[in-house]
């Protein structure tokens, strides 16, 4: 194994029984844990919405900035998130927001404490991907209701 | 007997002693940060995506008169504000999780941070255009 120059991996070495040198797994490490799981797949679930949401801002941004330069900029916004593509995004973002919010509920209930046990575990898990979908669809409800 | 009191128990690695490059102590004060963020969010996050759904098809003028409201502006000054960071100091834990090199790490963390004030600022000039 080469010689460590960096702090943080130096930490994360371990001895095989025979005494050889392994570098530990870096968590979350997504070749080692079964992402199949409700308990792991919806930890990375969360971590990738977030970072997809994050993206998703820009279209925020764009929005209120259009409609801060006018009727023109505004229906360029407008015609885009109306198109096929743009509601295709809408509802793929909307359903990773309720998704990150709804999961980050359960985040800090773990964080204060509690829901820990893996039967509530698995039952939170399964509320959080009900809600999801149950927001989701409320969400494009109320859009629809207020196109039409 | 030893004195129990004595005693001194070391969390830090041997090695980690010797590199002398412990704890920048901003850990905790991060980890909290991002737990107020996220509370703040919650209420935010569910008014901003029914709203933003319940304005869906209407005119310029609609949403621009919504956008100005001065109750709209405010909430939405602060989800501008409290999005950003929140999503700064994430993507910050994503990146140190995933970059190893010192330097790459560096330089995308900065990155973010300066990509989130960008737009942050930028969102929030629009809104106080519109609403002021
Ligand atoms: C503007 C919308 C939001 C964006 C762009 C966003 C983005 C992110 C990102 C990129 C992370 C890092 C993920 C990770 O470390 O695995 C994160 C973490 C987190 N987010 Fe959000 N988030 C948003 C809203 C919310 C809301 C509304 C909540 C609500 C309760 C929330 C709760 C959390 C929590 C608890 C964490 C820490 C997760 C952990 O410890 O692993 N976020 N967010």
């Amino acid at each position: 194994m080469s010689i460590e120059n960096n702090a943080r991996d130096a930490t994360m070495v371990g001895r095989r029984t025979d005494g050889t040198a392994f570098r530990r797994p870096l968590s979350p490490h997504l070749q080692v844990y079964d992402m199949f799981q409700i308990t792991s797949g919806m930890s990375i679930a969360h971590r990738i919405t977030g970072t997809i949401w994050a993206v998703g801002l820009l279209f925020l941004v764009w929005w209120l900035v259009a409609a801060a330069s006018g009727p023109d900029a505004f229906a360029t916004a407008q015609w885009f998130f109306s198109s096929f593509i743009g509601i295709l995004v809408l509802f793929g973002l909307s359903a990773v927001a309720w998704y990150h919010t709804l999961a980050g509920v359960r985040h800090l209930m773990w964080d204060s404490g509690y829901g820990y046990d893996i039967p509530t575990v698995q039952k939170t898990g399964r509320i959080v991907l009900i809600a999801t979908g149950v927001m989701t669809v409320l969400t494009w409800f109320i859009a629809i209701i207020a196109w039409a | 007997m030893s004195d129990v009191s004595k005693v001194t128990v070391r969390q830090r690695s041997a090695l980690g002693r010797v590199r002398g490059m412990g704890s920048a102590k901003q850990g905790s004060h991060h980890w909290w940060v991002q737990r107020i963020s996220s509370m703040a969010l919650l209420p935010l996050m569910l008014w901003f995506v029914i709203s933003v759904a319940s304005l869906a098809g209407h005119s310029y003028a609609d949403t621009i008169l919504w956008i100005g409201h001065p109750f709209n502006a405010t909430l939405l000054l602060l989800t501008i504000a409290i999005g950003f960071q929140h999503t700064a100091s994430g993507l910050q834990v994503v990146i140190e999780d995933y970059v190893a090199d010192e330097m790459s790490r560096m330089a995308a963390v900065l990155a973010v941070k300066a990509a989130c004030t960008l737009f942050g600022v930028l969102a929030a000039l629009a809104v106080l255009k519109i609403a002021v």
